[in-house]
């Protein structure tokens, strides 16, 4: 294994306005092809993170790096160029309304990388095969769609253009049980046929240890605990047995959580 | 929190009201910059420029042009009753033409397309802007104002001067409809009289005005939409500002211009 992380966080600072900062010195890296799942209460900064290393936001102090090369300084043409190498679940799959399908799944390939329409469906396609969603909805509109097959569609659209990096923003919010699951065992199955590296964050801690070879928790804008996903239950942490019990007893208190809420009003853009 | 004494407590209000004026002023500056550095540079969506066209240009003309008939109609009516106070009806064609295309075409159609055009592109950016579609585009290693600024901007620009053009032919359409059939005009020498005394200015003068007024609703509905913040009720500000706004500026530019225009 390389000893460079494929994606590090370092120092890492992020406030809104004037108010307690969501992100302080957040130190947190991720090795190459391995799969990173940051878990905590809401409001926690869990978004800001992997919004920051994706691009879409920049921290107020601090490094984000990729292969040791750090990112933040990085101007409009440089950003967009580091986005192809990455790829994005959103938590509501943010399709594009307009667009079918297939057309949302080839977005990139048409737009960026300038791929002739025809073979940009067939590779549409085959994503749609990827995460077995039927051919047969690739003409579809995303309002036409359930939530577990958006949820399809935007995964079918994070790995098409074959990223080496991919986050997971609440993969499993919102879906039931069964189509969770699904989604899921998808995820770790595409990550494992890439070879990527994959940054998620989710609060559903059957999904956090399902699709991650490891777990960090994030508290108070830094990482209180990290081990491996297995040992998420037995974590000796009284932040991460908290969480993991769910009790209103223990060092997260609703106090402490309704701060973190009401930042997320705050205009992340 | 700093303690300012109730006495200096209004010049604090005005301070940062001023400051945030300035700011907004700003903010919209750079939005507009960029939009314009977009709009001038490749890479082109042609896909999304044709969309906008069609939704700006070709969607507005039934508005556009129900606006400018009746408007003409009306106008027919007034400067015939005002002129008949010092017996000066005859000139009614002359200045229905002068007040269309100058004044009214423009201005009217760009109002249209304020409540029409701007808010539905504040709406639509605002909602992207809340799904979390516009960070989905920059994944996607595509910038949002290339994909989504640039062509409305485009699309505004090159559309309300058409819009424009189309309203001060229906709008003297309208005084001539009136003028033959209430007011016992001849219908060949009405539109004589208005072919001989309009001079290529006015036409002209009007359309760069809509070029600018187009690119103010464009604007509005771009900068509020992709500013958008807090949920639905955010994007029905978002729309209210940005027509608001579009109007207010549209006032303001068409003095500007009416002034740059009367003094060349």
């Amino acid at each position: 294994m390389s000893a460079i992380p494929k994606l590090e966080w370092r120092g890492v600072e992020k406030r809104f306005g004037t108010k307690t900062p969501v992100l302080r010195h957040l130190d947190l890296s991720v090795a190459a092809g391995r799969s990173l799942v940051i878990i905590g209460g809401s409001g926690q900064g869990k978004s800001v993170t992997i919004k920051i290393a994706a691009g879409l936001m920049r921290p107020d102090a601090g490094q984000v790096l990729i292969d040791g090369q750090d990112i933040v300084g990085l101007n409009g043409r440089g950003r967009l160029r580091l986005a192809a190498r990455m790829g994005m679940l959103f938590q509501g799959a943010a399709l594009f309304d307009s667009l079918s399908v297939w057309e949302n799944i080839a977005f990139r390939l048409i737009n960026a990388d300038h791929v002739p329409r025809k073979v940009a469906k067939m590779r549409a396609l085959e994503a749609l095969d990827r995460v077995r969603l039927g051919r047969q909805y690739a003409d579809l509109y995303p309002s036409e769609l359930s939530g577990g097959m958006q949820k399809r569609v935007g995964l079918a659209r994070a790995v098409v253009s074959n990223p080496e990096i991919i986050f997971f923003d609440e993969p499993t919010t919102g879906l039931d049980p069964i189509t969770g699951r699904a989604i899921n065992a998808l995820i770790v199955e595409q990550v494992k046929s890439l070879g990527c590296t994959a940054v998620s964050i989710t609060h559903d801690l059957e999904s956090a240890q399902t699709i991650g070879d490891e777990i960090a928790m994030l508290q108070d804008g830094a990482i209180v605990w990290r081990g491996p996903a297995d040992q998420l239950d037995r974590s000796g942490n009284a932040y991460v047995d908290q969480f993991v019990r769910g009790d209103a007893e223990g060092p997260i208190t609703p106090r402490a959580r309704l701060a973190r809420v009401s930042l997320r009003d705050s205009n992340p853009a | 929190m700093s303690s300012v004494p109730i006495a200096l407590q209004p010049v604090r209000a005005v301070g940062r009201s001023f400051l945030g004026l300035l700011h907004t002023i700003g903010a919209v500056s750079a939005f507009a910059g960029r939009g314009i550095g977009a709009m001038v540079t490749a890479p082109w969506f042609a896909g999304q420029l044709g969309r906008q066209i069609i939704g700006i240009g070709y969607f507005s003309l039934p508005v556009v042009g129900l606006t400018a008939v009746f408007t003409g109609a009306a106008l027919a009516l007034n400067i015939y009753t005002g002129g008949g106070r010092f017996n000066a009806e005859q000139i009614m064609p002359q200045i229905v033409a002068l007040g269309i295309t100058r004044e009214l075409g423009p201005v009217l159609a760009a109002l249209m397309l304020a409540g029409r055009v701007s808010a539905a592109i504040a709406a639509e950016i605002g909602a992207m802007r809340a799904t979390e579609q516009i960070d989905a585009l920059q994944t996607l290693s595509t910038d949002p104002y290339r994909y989504l600024i640039a062509p409305r901007l485009m699309a505004a620009i090159l559309m309300l001067p058409l819009l424009t053009l189309t309203a001060d032919i229906i709008g003297i359409s309208g005084g001539w409809l009136v003028a033959v059939k209430t007011l016992d005009f001849n219908p060949t020498v009405y539109i004589r009289n208005t072919w001989d005394f309009l001079q290529s200015w006015d036409v002209i003068s009007g359309l760069i005005k809509a070029a600018v007024f187009g690119f103010i609703v464009a604007l509005m509905g771009c900068y509020h939409g992709f500013n958008a913040t807090g949920g639905a009720r955010g994007v029905g500000r978002a729309t209210t500002h940005a027509v608001v706004s579009a109007a207010i500026l549209i006032f303001a530019a068409d003095y500007l211009l009416t002034s740059l225009f009367t003094h060349k």
